[in-house]
């Protein structure tokens, strides 16, 4: 955070502007311009060749109709077909919808909520401080996928913890029930996701210049005040950053409800409707590419705005 | 990293009394690790339970005995060495060539000024966060049409090959760590490698035995994160590799779970010999883990 901070002050030049290095780039020897350019050159091709062309590839695909076994010569394209035959035909798209939806506004209630309260309470002298950070942090290490395969040992009607801490007569099927599958899923994902905005805010919160406590506590303000006027207001960046990574992880989600059920059942997702064109029973790659490129559309959303956040700092420097 | 070190140090101004408050805060705090800890602890206790003793008592009852026997059953059962082997294959490549293609481009835009410098950023930083279904069918397609060698893959191209998946981490991952290093690199006076210029260093001398050494605190952060972000890579593995036998361990746990059938203790065993890599990681490398995810959220 800080160290972030301090970099337009090492950066910003008191006497060169970036222009003259510009012109010192030029200045390079032979051999160092042609090291330069490989060194610039060979990942940026990697990144745009496996990235960003496949990312422009569903866009241009979405507009087939192809089984993507054949050559490029079986495709046929059809305009916005695809489009039209997803938001009034295709019976998985609404309610995959819904489920990111909930998702979304799951992970960004209640571990954010979560995360901060945490991360208040644990931004003081407190003993075993370290402790507790470390506990809370770790479900961070684990994937997605295994963290589905734990915590089916804590939903299964037979013999799960849960079902035998409540000890009703007739257990609850927390995963097969399509009524709730979808939050018992959220849950688990949540316990994972609750740790990291911890972290984002804990280091955020280092990064509040204490002498702005300090004066709102002169001026007679009760610790919420202060909490609520002055520092969550001056962690702007922190929360863009944990809205940012919240919708991401919400439009990314697959691995978790995949190892459950092939994400089916109360559990359908964008992303599943995605892959199972690929290795699912759907061999439609048009349709699939579709709902890619709703997903990259809603990803843009908040991409574009954290882009401009992050970046046009860089440009008054 | 160095953030939580430069924070000013509180002078401590009145000893520590125990109010009721802070009973309450820790009490607090406890349970709701107790709580964080639980799913975790309910299967290592499960785990470490016969079959007899938890289909007769249940998984809710004091063990009768505890044993380590799961762990070796699903150890050969799972056939768990062949796909930590194959998880090994595919990391630590990835991982190196990411550091390494990440820490060159962002020492180039970093150390000089070209006019698309910001704009290769941007691509960089905004690829790491595409969701990966983004991407996932015309990659898929795009590894069937590139034909390598036999002696590399198999199929004959780059579909159903580790090289397949070891080159997408290494292109989807570079976006987020060419973001951290480029960063951490403009924090690097800009004399330092000025004068080295001066001095007549080469740009790959200045690269690679002036900067590079400079960032090996966030190399470290980045090396952990990595490592356990690729080896609990589930997606990439589980679309590009079609033969079961060539998968990650990660994305071999769906297949283990048929060879488990219902035995929920075995089960619990295997999950927890797959997670134990990356919670030793956590353990020992903590501070570069979380130091790693700090930097890379602070974007400015």
């Amino acid at each position: 955070m800080t160290a972030l901070q301090e970099k337009p002050k090492a950066v910003a030049p008191e006497g060169p502007p970036p222009r003259r290095r510009g012109k010192r780039a030029t200045a390079l020897a032979g051999t160092d311009k042609l090291v330069l350019g490989l060194m610039l050159g060979i990942p940026t091709i990697v990144h745009v060749l496996f990235v960003w062309i496949p990312a422009l590839g569903s866009i241009a695909l979405s507009f087939s109709r192809w089984n993507g076994i054949g050559g490029f010569e079986d495709i046929e394209w059809i305009g916005v077909g695809n489009y039209v035959e997803i938001f009034t035909e295709y019976p998985r798209f609404w309610p995959a919808v819904q489920h990111n939806l909930i998702w979304l506004v799951f992970l960004l209630v209640v571990p954010t909520c979560a995360g901060l309260l945490l991360a208040v309470l644990l931004d003081r002298e407190i003993k075993g401080s370290r402790i507790y950070q470390s506990a809370l942090y770790m479900p961070m290490v684990l994937s997605l996928a295994l963290i589905g395969f734990i915590w089916q040992l804590i939903y299964t009607p037979d013999g799960g913890l849960l079902n035998s801490v409540l000890g009703l007569d007739k257990p609850i099927d927390f995963i097969g029930d399509s009524d709730i599958n979808l939050y018992a899923v959220l849950v688990a994902a949540a316990w994972r996701h609750t740790g990291y905005i911890m972290l984002l805010y804990l280091a955020g919160l280092k990064g509040v210049d204490p002498s702005l406590k300090e004066a709102a506590a002169l001026d007679g303000a009760s610790a919420t005040q202060t909490f609520f006027r002055v520092t969550f207001p001056v962690m702007k960046p922190v929360n863009i950053v944990v809205a940012v990574v919240t919708v991401i992880e919400a439009l990314r989600a697959f691995d978790i409800v995949y190892v459950i059920n092939k994400g089916r059942n109360g559990l359908e997702l964008l992303s599943v409707l995605v892959t199972d064109n690929i290795i699912g029973e759907a061999s439609r790659i048009g349709r699939g590419s579709a709902v890619a490129v709703i997903l990259l559309t809603i990803s843009l959303g908040v991409i574009i705005p954290y882009l401009y956040q992050v970046f046009s700092k860089e440009n008054r420097t | 990293m160095t953030a939580t070190l430069e924070r000013p140090s509180v002078p401590p101004v009145k000893k520590r009394v125990v109010t009721p408050t802070r009973v309450v805060l820790h009490a607090f705090l406890i349970l709701t690790c107790l709580m964080t800890l639980a799913p975790l602890l309910w299967a290592v206790y499960a785990s470490l339970r016969t079959y007899d003793d938890t289909s007769v008592n249940g998984y809710f009852s004091i063990a009768k005995s505890l044993t380590l026997a799961n762990f070796a059953k699903a150890w050969e059962v799972g056939n768990l060495p062949h796909f930590y082997w194959n998880t090994f294959l595919i990391t630590i490549p990835a991982l190196v060539i990411t550091l390494l293609l990440s820490s060159m481009v962002a020492f180039g835009v970093s150390r000089f000024s070209f006019k698309f410098n910001l704009l290769l950023l941007m691509v960089f930083t905004a690829g790491n966060l595409l969701p990966q279904q983004v991407i996932v069918t015309p990659l898929w397609r795009l590894y069937r049409l590139i034909e390598v060698p036999e002696w590399i893959s198999e199929s004959g191209s780059l579909i159903d090959s580790q090289i397949g998946v070891i080159l997408i981490h290494i292109a989807f991952q570079s976006g987020f760590c060419t973001f951290v290093l480029s960063n951490y690199m403009k924090t690097i006076p800009y004399e330092l490698t000025e004068a080295a210029r001066v001095d007549g260093a080469s740009v790959f001398r200045q690269y690679w035995q002036l900067t590079l050494p400079l960032c090996r605190p966030v190399l470290a952060a980045l090396a952990t994160l990595e490592f356990t972000w690729i080896y609990n890579d589930f997606l990439w593995a589980l679309v590009l590799i079609q033969d079961g036998d060539k998968m990650p361990v990660t994305s071999a746990l769906q297949n283990l779970k048929g060879t488990f059938f219902t035995d929920n203790n075995l089960i619990a065993a295997g999950s927890l010999l797959v997670a134990l890599p990356t919670l030793v990681v956590f353990f020992v490398l903590q501070r570069q883990f979380v130091g790693g995810l700090t930097l890379g959220s602070t974007k400015g």
